[in-house]
């Protein structure tokens, strides 16, 4: 702790170099938590979802919609509690820019499925017995202002009613909340009662789409669900079961390679940083070389001497981390729910472990070479130069030499 | 000496003088090299899938589709409905003197990635023989053509690349039946990341008895507008019309924005972070060769050859920064094979384009960091008051 006024007096004896190497770091890891924090949502997105549900689609597609026919026969499979169906609707409110999922389900069968929905029994009772009646997640409601009792109009890019028509009237009977934070988080959906989709629609009467099946014991997830597919398989509607969170994986891996190249980037940034950083602290430390080598006289060992100039190499390393991390906390939490990007534990993890590679790749060259300092040499202004400058200076075939004599 | 031989004599001695302080004059080439590097590499993504989709249609022909479908995949049109609108007027005719039209259906399949066991959704096409005459680039690059009625796939060159056991010989299982590869084919554009079959062969497979949309080639580009309204007007049809470019082209508008803005926010920060980098190289160079600038004001020289030096260096600097970040975006991505979601909700496989606008933009916006990198520590340079400079 005495040391903390000499790591302080080093960092602001040119306070301008200083403060802009830190803006850069901060640039850098504001860069880093806010890419990292859109890479947790590609990869761990899904983690909330536990392993209770499984989606069985069909092998061909989920686009493929499976038929009502085979609800009881995966309800009748061992370990299956509940089993709903779920169809996308596609529809578009208003211009349809404000896009939110909808899904025809049967009521009380989402119920069973769904105990993280949370709504007042009379609203169940509602939706269940209200044939074009529709529950709507919190959010959504509060985006658009639907109280129980309005009429939602929805124009489905896929489903045309038997008349003709594309637009088709719900009435929202209920406006159902999550468990807890993550899934409240996550109402912004809409469920639609399967009893007036399925009788006005044009075409497709009596599919179901996807089956979601909740199941007693989650460590049987997998038993379960190859004997489900076991079950139709070499039918017509061969099936694919999958734990409820690899169905959403897939759907985000369907925009392609996003971890690769969000990490080619923090890469990027990476380097660009550790070089810039690198040559601020080592330039730092050349013009300090014979002010170390006093510091070395008055009794300093030369591990005090390394770990003081590490320590601020460390120093200026943490604070544009902390600020960086901060700027990009600050920026995700202002983002709409609709982006449910944020730095977290892991983010946060990665920038930590980024402070100590970059401290140890950017303060140790310059700490080893302060420790091996002579003070003879140092004082006389004999530095040598580093070991990076001579390879260079090699490379051009010796200009630099030849410009300084 | 003349202002200008001031300005160039100051300005060589400056850059000569630049391996002496390579390993800072190293921090604005490396920084703005990485900002124009993740800059270009990300717009050539867009500029890639823009190009792929806006490659794939005939300016002589339209699509169908069901009316108020957003793409393909939503869209159904029932038999009796191709059949009317087969026989609009505006529609070319071929040698037989049958309508130059292919009802086509797509139905999605999922297909494997290389090492995951998720799968990828790919558009299975099944045309009519006259499709192929609809598409002048097609041509078979391996093994044959499918035979009408046998459960038979030709598959794009785009997705035989991308996605894992699409060799030509391999089966595939769809809804219980197989269906065997039997040719690669190359046809520009989305096409190429498709899977084409018979289309008969598919709506028998997969219950489908409509078409999902109408691929017709129009006696001349200019009839679109009138058979547009035709077909709209017609109470028997529900349908939309567009020309098969725009209708390719608009696909890749909403993932060219996503990217753009991405690229925006990451090339700015990073920005932010290059200028800095270099505003400290350049202020670090300034305070290096106060003697110098001194010893040179001294003598007579004006404030502003003083100025240009400075600011010519980190011009140079960050142009070379910026050429060795297009460069380095250009190696390691141009022609980079990827493929992603397109708006019909299958993968569009497309190859990353470092194209020379890009380049151009990047080598713009590492001058722009160079600067206002350079202006500040130019300014002090121009201000030193020369006791004091010479004093060090």
């Amino acid at each position: 702790m005495k040391y903390l006024g000499l790591i302080y007096a080093g960092l602001f004896r040119k306070k301008l170099r200083t403060f802009l190497t830190l803006a850069s770091l901060i640039a850098a890891f504001s860069l880093l938590g806010l890419l990292q924090a859109v890479n947790s949502l590609f990869s761990g997105a899904a983690d909330f979802l536990g392993a209770s549900r499984l989606i069985t689609q069909a092998s061909t597609s989920f686009t493929q919609p499976l038929p009502m026919r085979m609800l009881p026969q995966i309800e009748a499979v061992p370990g299956v509690a509940a089993v709903n169906h779920s169809q996308f609707f596609g529809g578009q409110y208003q211009d349809g820019r404000g896009f939110f999922p909808q899904f025809a389900v049967n009521p009380q069968r989402l119920r069973d499925t769904y105990p993280e929905w949370v709504m007042d029994n009379e609203s169940w009772l509602r939706f269940i017995s209200t044939n074009d009646g529709t529950i709507v997640g919190r959010n959504l409601a509060e985006q658009y202002g639907w109280k129980v009792g309005d009429i939602v109009p929805l124009n489905s890019f896929i489903w045309t009613q038997a008349g003709g028509s594309r637009t088709w009237e719900w009435r929202v009977v209920g406006i159902f909340d999550g468990i807890n934070e993550d899934w409240s988080q996550r109402a912004n959906l809409m469920y639609l009662n399967y009893a007036q989709f399925d009788e006005a629609r044009s075409g497709g009467k009596g599919l179901a789409g996807i089956f979601v099946v909740r199941i007693s014991d989650p460590d049987e997830s997998e038993l379960i669900a190859s004997v489900i597919d076991a079950r139709f398989e070499n039918s017509s509607d061969e099936t694919k079961t999958q734990k409820e969170s690899e169905f959403q994986l897939a759907f985000v891996r369907q925009l392609g390679d996003i971890g690769l190249i969000v990490n080619l980037i923090t890469g990027a940034v990476f380097f660009s940083i550790l070089f810039l950083t690198g040559v601020a602290m080592s330039q730092a430390v050349r013009e300090r070389i014979p002010e170390l080598a006093v510091l070395k006289c008055l009794g300093f060992t030369d591990r005090q001497v390394m770990g003081l100039v590490l320590a601020e190499a460390f120093a200026l390393c943490l604070v544009g981390a902390l600020l960086g991390m901060a700027v990009a906390s600050v920026a995700t939490g202002i983002l709409p729910p609709e982006f449910p990007v944020r730095t977290d534990l892991r983010v946060w993890v990665i920038a930590g472990l980024s402070v100590v590679v970059l401290t140890l790749a950017v303060g140790l060259p310059p700490a080893l070479a302060a420790r091996r300092l002579k003070i003879v040499d140092a004082l006389a202004g004999r530095g040598e130069p580093s070991a990076f400058e001579r390879a260079l200076r090699r490379l051009l075939g010796g200009r630099g030499e030849e410009a300084r004599a | 000496m003349s202002r200008l031989t001031q300005i160039r004599e100051i300005t060589l001695m400056n850059l000569r003088s630049i391996p002496e302080r390579l390993a800072p004059s190293l921090v604005i080439v490396v920084g703005i090299a990485g900002v124009v590097g993740v800059l270009v590499a990300l717009l050539s993504m867009s500029a890639g899938l823009g190009q792929t989709l806006g490659n794939t249609g005939e300016p002589d022909q339209v699509v169908i589709s069901r009316g108020g479908s957003q793409g393909e995949l939503s869209s159904f049109l029932a038999v009796a409905s191709m059949t009317l609108v087969k026989q609009d007027p505006a529609i070319a005719r071929g040698p037989d003197g049958l309508p130059l039209a292919s009802g086509e259906l797509i139905v999605i399949t999922e297909v494997p990635r290389p090492g995951q066991d998720t799968g990828a959704n790919v558009s299975l096409r099944g045309i009519e023989p006259v499709g192929l005459a609809l598409r002048p680039k097609f041509r078979l690059l391996q093994g044959r053509m499918f035979r009408p009625g046998v459960q038979e796939i030709i598959v794009g060159v785009g997705a035989s690349r991308q996605f894992s056991g699409l060799e030509v010989g391999r089966e595939l299982r769809f809804r219980g039946g197989r269906w065997t590869i039997v040719g690669h084919f190359e046809s520009g554009g989305a096409y190429d990341s498709e899977l084409w079959t018979d289309r008969e062969t598919a709506q028998g497979a997969f219950g489908r008895p409509g078409v999902s949309s109408i691929l017709a080639r129009i006696k001349d580009p200019s009839l679109l507008p009138t058979m547009e309204a035709r077909l709209k007007a017609d109470p028997q049809l529900d349908v939309d019309v567009r020309g098969q470019d725009a209708f390719f082209a608009g696909q890749s508008g909403g993932l060219t924005a996503t990217i753009g803005v991405l690229a925006g926010i990451v090339a700015a920060i990073m920005g932010i972070g290059a200028t800095f980098g270099a505003l400290n190289t350049m202020y670090s160079a300034v305070s290096a060769r106060t003697q110098e600038i001194g010893t040179l004001r001294a003598l007579g020289f004006g404030a502003a050859p003083v100025v240009a030096s400075v600011m010519a260096e980190a011009l140079l600097l960050s142009l070379l920064g910026g050429a060795l970040g297009a460069a380095l975006a250009y190696f390691a991505f141009n022609g980079y094979a990827v493929s992603t979601l397109g708006s019909g909700f299958t993968q569009v496989a497309f190859e990353f384009a470092v194209t020379p606008q890009l380049v151009m933009s990047g080598l713009f916006i590492a001058l722009g960091i160079g600067f206002v990198g350079g202006l500040a520590p130019a300014l002090r340079a121009a201000r030193l008051p020369v006791t004091a400079a010479l004093r060090g």
